[in-house]
């Protein structure tokens, strides 16, 4: 799949966000927590482009960056653009709820005092929209007495289906969805996949945020990978079959430590941003980490896909995969097979 | 040791009818269980039945053969779901670790628990720290059988693959006997289950 021939629906370079912190108890000085530094993802027409990365990655602030639902002490730097023209503050309110839904992550976000149904048709008079949404509930298996219910009344797979229809309501360009599937089972989780699927192929846009691969490789045309705040790489779908297509050493471990891909465990954590390391994050966790990855690391394109990845090689990454980091890990995990070997 | 539950049933509101009833199970602790069902069928219930936490409507747990005891530390420790619910909000997490009785400092090596985040609050970390925490904790040294009830759904795979590789060694090394829920059919086909159906 080749993105560079499509229509950028959503472009986003170089994104940072930074919140206003309080330095010390007394609260006579403020610093400033980077929390998401570069950035970068864009979705084409027709594409549903994954986002994955940890908890803490900066998965959910993107999407609220994008919406300007950030609270008021945070910061935002970096250039948006929304089908060619940049994205600023006035133009998201316009288009958010319009042309841009959101699927928010937190099952909160429906208003306690409203009963679902009246909160996704947005409307007690207009029978076209009543329909339209009683349509959408019946395809979740939602039925008709689900529509007088209040949120609480929800449990908290229905509150997400009620929350996916919402976006479905409208007639968006583009939906961003923040962790849309847990709490529905298998069936569900794949009809709504099917629905963003259908969704795209007409020519939309969506942005899906999970941390779950497995659900991304399955839905997604590409999948940008985040670590502490940064994309490390972005690449199609079509990369993930094998190690060897990987770029960064950090998606491979991602990739290795998959279930039916070797279960191998990286050792160590994403860093605290308070914490940081100079330049590439995955540094204190990469084999192949040098002097030359202190510095700024930019976004390379390599292939179908590009990197932050300062050791990157055509064909060979920083870490030259997993082999290395066996022997030099002092706490010898149980599973040894090598993935592909 | 063999950790028994015979023709259990429950139901949270008699009048909405029973989750569950007639459940037969008998898990060794030299192997790996899997409860299997779809969502709603009551596995957590069954989890927790299991380790104690709920009196069943009719039948009994056994663990060799004697009811699990109703005072003290449990020997069946159940791991569950969301650890930001399973830990008290206002305890830092040092004082929730100490729940663990007789934690042995290896475990918290291996586990890669950092001292720092000792003097933390839960809300002052991740998930997948968090549930390194409820591991520890569960892993005291009277422990005998663990339930680990979805415990690395919210977690991405590298921290997936940290925590599981830890407890099958883990559990290998002391005995203990595994009962586990999982959706996801790749983890179960690793850790090496045999399956019981609800």
């Amino acid at each position: 799949m080749n993105s560079l021939q499509k229509k950028k629906i959503l472009e986003i370079r170089e994104l940072s966000v930074s919140f206003r912190q309080y330095a010390d108890k007394r609260g006579s000085r403020q610093t400033s927590l980077p929390v998401i530094s570069k950035l970068s993802v864009s979705v084409g027409e027709g594409e549903i482009v994954a986002v994955v990365g940890s908890s803490g990655s900066g998965k959910s602030l993107l999407a609220h960056a994008i919406l300007d639902l950030l609270p008021y002490n945070a910061s935002v730097s970096g250039s948006m653009y929304f089908q060619g023209e940049p994205l600023d503050k006035a133009r998201i309110r316009a288009l958010r709820g319009n042309q841009i839904a959101f699927v928010p992550q937190s099952t909160t976000y429906l208003d306690p005092l409203m009963p679902v149904g009246g909160q996704v048709s947005r409307t007690r008079k207009d029978k076209e929209k009543k329909e339209k949404q009683r349509k959408i509930f019946q395809r979740y298996g939602l039925g008709p007495e689900v529509d007088g219910r209040y949120p609480f009344e929800c449990s908290g797979g229905m509150t997400r289906r009620v929350l996916l229809a919402t976006a479905l309501m409208g007639d968006p360009k583009l939906i961003i969805a923040d962790e849309p599937t847990p709490g529905m089972d298998l069936a569900l989780a794949k009809k709504s996949m099917e629905d963003f699927r259908a969704f795209a192929d007409e020519g939309n846009g969506v942005l899906l945020i999970t941390h779950d691969i497995e659900l991304a490789l399955e839905t997604a045309d590409r999948i940008a990978v985040f670590y502490a705040g940064m994309t490390v790489e972005e690449a199609p779908v079509a990369d993930f079959a094998s190690e060897e297509t990987l770029r960064h050493p950090y998606t491979k471990a991602l990739w290795r430590a998959m279930p039916q891909n070797g279960f191998q465990p990286l050792p160590g954590f994403q860093p605290y941003v308070k914490d940081m390391p100079k330049g590439c994050p995955f540094g204190p966790r990469c084999s192949g980490y040098s002097k030359g990855c202190q510095g700024e690391i930019s976004m390379r394109r390599v292939g179908n896909g590009s990197v932050r990845c300062a050791a990157y090689r055509d064909g060979m990454s920083g870490s030259a995969a997993g082999q290395a980091d066996e022997s030099a890990n002092p706490r010898a995990w149980a599973e040894a097979e090598a993935p592909g070997a | 040791m063999i950790l028994e539950g015979k023709n259990l049933s429950f139901a949270y509101d008699e009048k909405a009818g029973k989750i569950f009833s007639g459940v037969n199970l008998r898990v060794d602790s030299r192997e790996h269980a899997a409860i299997m069902g779809p969502s709603g069928f009551g596995k957590t219930t069954l989890c927790k039945i299991l380790a104690g936490y709920l009196e069943p409507d009719t039948g009994e747990v056994l663990l060799d053969g004697a009811p699990l005891p109703k005072k003290g530390y449990c020997p069946v420790q159940m791991i569950w779901q969301h650890p930001e619910r399973a830990v008290n909000p206002r305890l830092r997490m040092k004082d929730t670790l100490a729940d663990g009785q007789e934690m042995e400092e290896r475990i918290i090596q291996a586990l890669g628990i950092e001292e720092d985040w000792m003097n933390r609050y839960p809300q002052e970390l991740s998930g997948g720290e968090l549930q390194r925490f409820c591991i520890a904790r569960a892993l005291g040294k009277p422990t005998k059988f663990l339930i680990a009830d979805e415990i690395s759904t919210m977690l991405d795979m590298i921290t997936q693959s940290q925590i599981w590789n830890f407890l099958l060694e883990e559990t290998k090394k002391r005995g203990i006997g595994l009962v586990v829920v999982s959706h996801s059919e790749a983890l179960l086909e690793r850790i090496g289950v045999r399956r019981i159906f609800l």
